[in-house]
């Protein structure tokens, strides 16, 4: 167990290396000239010349990587081109919200997901399961924004019930949880139904119901806890998903989450927020993967014996 | 620039006075918080730096210059400078200083400030966008160069007087003087934030920043201790981020938004136009913008000037007005209709196919050619660039569009042989400060058509650069007219070689709730965008 979490620790580490010099060459190669931005419209040759020097542009890119990975390494993710800020500023003034968003919307989803996809396996094929499966296909096509601003409208403007837009309490994080959690939702229940279905078929199961179980017993003690491994992957993926922002629902609803910030600065070119947020969410997905590692063992001892 | 702070600054100047005589019918109110939101995030209130449409109108209301606008108009007045002379050579400013201002950490301001905070903004350590208006003040060449740190050009014998020697006469000095470039900040507080400035700002204007929690809000209030007596009008005003324009609107109609900065999406516009508050929710104002497409005159057919010729005749240009759903009016030349030096008389080139398959045919291309059109893909450009591309399709020009990023646009703009049309909406210049000169240099004098320039027409005119010199040089005010009609010639001369399509003069529009008041003029300023000192509550 500890071997596999060393070796996991270090495969993380050259994940890590690599999102980073793949994202500083593809930065690099982008043909917008951050210096010219920053110069202005009305600015001299000279001046150009002058801020690309400032910045370290006029460096081989190797020697900048070099820099970069330096800095990095003393925690110091550079600073912002546009806001002339430091990008760890900027990230962690976000990261709570993000942080909160994120584990609302996956608890949102798994709850949601979980349900639909028993009742779907339990009515397999009846009307149930098709509703179901209907909704959840249109759950997973449907465009965040549409549903964003339909949740919005119904229950902010309409309803009055919750806030339009903001962040700090719960009723803020109540709308854009729930769409993040209605949309997901869909590939949760699809998961749940076909393992449910595929653990309903065995014979352990058979066996239970020959004893006399009642169908709840069977269903929460033996078939659900089977059935849930490949959910525990699935919320390692959204964990790293949603760290790099939902930029749409953040969006529509206000959220001072890092996808703002990351479009934001993929407007402005301002590299080094884009650099960090990507690391940033890089990070949140090789933690995410590994946290599930760890815990699918828990869930299903076979694991370990591999 | 910007966007954006890569989007041209919005700078909007309206010259209309009428609605001047609207505000006096009103007193302006004291008190009140109000809230005002906006898509992105605040970049910096750094006045060295800021230079998007945004943070422009805050910069405005956190510090002070020497020079300032009247509310509303495009009219110069002294403002920390008390008064001023100029030399009879116009190579000489002495201004004085208003005596006992103070900064809003305490100190009072003196004239070494003033010194030290326009050599701030011309070093390149700086890496801000407005170096290069200062480049008549002597020694600008040697501290842009690096081989000083400060101006030669600026003396300041006491503490109550700041002298500025020029290089040149330049007529424009005194504008440059009013923009935020010329922010009055104190040394010991810019040290002190090293180099976090723009996020803690000390100056001497009408508000203070009191909060700002990035990300999310700002709060802003009033100075007690400003200059003037009764100004700002409102208590304090707090700028959400993050805010869909959509939302924001249906915040405003609740009452829950004074003031939507980025408008109304053009897909609800109509709605609220026709709304029974809708006249007095929309402010909708005429700026000193032209929206234009660049013809590469580097570039083969556009090098002929019959092509470029037939092109200007090619755009329908109503149609483009309909697209942004009336928000704006048809352009004949690079001036638009406020900015002094527009020649009223001048027609330019109507829209006439038949004319322009000729003037074509006459070129040379009977059947036309295949170009490329580069536009932004932000809404509504591409649709734009749709109407242009079916336009310069009926004279047999099969245009390929290429909607881009911004910066990607710029970037190809400014590189030899790259762009051969750009159809610059989204990025289109709009005025720094009331002048015809901002609108030459830069984007169609010789000195922008270069590597990384904003002349993407690559158009370079020695004659006309010459005559724009001479033009600036006549900084006498009693020559103002003479220059102002020395510079529409330029700007209608200019057309003749059809470096651009002028399509568009496009308006702004900001959205209030029905508690604000002030006139229009306030709220699409000529110089600020948003007027925070002018701005009131109804009670």
């Amino acid at each position: 167990m500890v071997f596999l979490t060393l070796r996991r620790l270090v495969q993380a580490a050259l994940i890590l290396l690599g999102v980073a010099a793949i994202t500083f060459v593809l930065l690099y190669a982008l043909p917008a000239d951050p210096a010219r931005m920053i110069a202005g419209r009305s600015a001299t040759a000279q001046t150009v010349a002058n801020i690309r020097h400032e910045l370290g542009l006029d460096q081989p890119l190797l020697v900048q990587f070099d820099t970069y990975l330096a800095n990095l390494v003393h925690g110091n993710l550079g600073r912002s081109y546009a806001q002339k800020t430091e990008v760890w500023t900027l990230i962690i003034a976000r990261l709570p919200a993000t942080l909160v968003l994120m584990l609302t919307g996956i608890l949102v989803e798994v709850i949601l997901g979980l349900a639909l996809g028993t009742i779907a396996a339990v009515r397999r094929g009846g009307f149930v399961d098709r509703l179901v499966m209907m909704a959840s296909f249109v759950g997973v096509s449907a465009p965040q924004f549409v549903v964003a601003l339909l949740l919005l409208y119904v229950f902010a403007v309409t309803l009055g019930w919750l806030p339009m837009s903001g962040y700090g309490t719960f009723a803020h994080v109540v709308l854009p949880a729930s769409t993040l959690g209605v949309l997901g939702a869909g590939w949760y229940a699809r998961m749940v139904r076909s393992a449910m279905i595929d653990v309903l078929n065995q014979d352990y199961v058979r066996t239970a119901r020959a004893k006399g179980l009642s169908s709840h017993r069977i269903i929460f003690r033996h078939a659900l806890p089977n059935a849930i491994l490949p959910i525990i992957a699935m919320i390692g993926i959204d964990i790293g998903q949603f760290m790099g922002g939902v930029v749409v629902v953040e969006a529509v609803y206000g959220w001072p989450g890092i996808g703002q910030l990351a479009w934001q600065a993929i407007q402005q070119v301002d590299i080094p927020i884009i650099m960090g947020v990507t690391l940033t969410s890089a990070l949140a997905i090789v933690i995410g993967n590994l946290l599930a590692d760890l815990v699918a063992p828990f869930i299903d001892p076979r694991i370990r014996t591999r | 620039m910007f966007k954006r702070w890569l989007r041209p600054t919005t700078m909007a100047a309206m010259v209309a006075l009428a609605p001047l005589a609207a505000m006096a019918q009103e007193t302006p109110k004291q008190g009140g918080d109000i809230v005002v939101t906006y898509k992105d995030d605040i970049t910096t209130l750094d006045p060295a730096i800021g230079y998007d449409w945004v943070n422009w109108s805050m910069i405005k209301s956190l510090y002070s210059r020497l020079m300032d606008y009247e509310p509303g108009t495009p009219n110069l007045v002294p403002s920390l400078a008390e008064s001023f002379t100029v030399s009879p050579d116009g190579l000489t400013y002495t201004f004085k200083l208003r005596k006992g201002v103070k900064f809003s950490n305490g100190r009072e301001v003196v004239a070494s400030d003033v010194k030290y905070s326009i050599e701030r903004a011309v070093n390149p350590k700086t890496q801000g966008p407005g170096a290069g208006f200062f480049g008549a003040i002597k020694g600008f060449d040697d501290e842009t160069g690096g081989k000083t740190e400060t101006l030669s050009g600026i003396e300041t014998p006491d503490d109550g007087t700041v002298i500025f020697h020029l290089s040149r006469p330049d007529a424009t000095f005194l504008h440059v003087l009013a923009i935020n470039f010329a922010s009055v900040v104190p040394k010991e507080a810019v040290d002190a934030a090293g180099g976090d400035f723009g996020k803690k700002p000390v100056g001497s204007g009408t508000f203070v920043l009191k909060d700002w929690t990035i990300g999310q809000q700002l709060v802003f209030e009033r100075n007690k201790d400003y200059f003037v007596k009764d100004m700002p009008h409102i208590d304090s005003f707090k700028v959400e981020v993050g805010q869909e324009p959509l939302v924001a609107l249906l915040r405003l109609q609740k009452g829950e938004v004074d003031i939507a900065g980025d408008g109304i999406p053009p897909a609800k516009f109509l709605e609220i136009k026709n709304s029974a508050d809708g006249p007095q929710m929309i402010v909708d104002g005429e700026q000193l913008h032209t929206g234009y497409i660049t013809l590469n005159t580097k570039v083969k057919p556009f090098d002929n000037v019959k092509v470029r010729q037939a092109v200007n005749m090619a755009i329908n240009k109503e149609r483009v007005t309909r697209i942004l759903n009336g928000r704006a009016t048809p352009a004949n030349q690079p001036l638009p209709p406020l900015m002094p030096g527009y020649d009223k008389s001048f027609t330019g080139y109507a829209y006439d196919v038949a004319k322009a398959k000729a003037l074509l045919a006459e070129a040379g291309f009977p059947d036309g050619f295949e170009t490329v059109l580069y536009s932004t893909n932000t809404d509504p450009q591409p649709r734009i660039a749709q109407a242009i591309q079916q336009d310069l399709a009926a004279i047999g020009v099969k245009a390929e569009i290429r909607a881009l990023a911004q910066a990607n646009v710029i970037s190809a703009g400014g590189t030899e042989g790259e762009a051969p049309m750009i159809w610059s909406g989204g990025m289109a210049w709009i005025a720094d400060f009331p002048d015809p000169s901002n609108f030459y240099g830069p984007i169609l004098g010789c000195a922008g058509a270069v590597q990384g320039g904003w002349n993407w027409s690559w158009y370079c005119n020695a004659d006309l650069d010459k005559r724009a010199v001479a033009a600036d040089s006549m900084s006498d005010p009693a020559k103002s007219a003479e220059r102002t009609a020395a510079w529409g010639k330029i700007f209608t001369d200019i057309m003749a070689d059809a470096p651009w399509v002028p399509v568009i003069n496009e308006r702004r529009v900001v959205a209030k709730s029905l508690r604000m008041g002030g006139a229009d003029n306030i709220y699409i300023d000529p110089t600020r965008v948003i007027n925070y000192d002018a701005i009131y509550v109804k009670q």
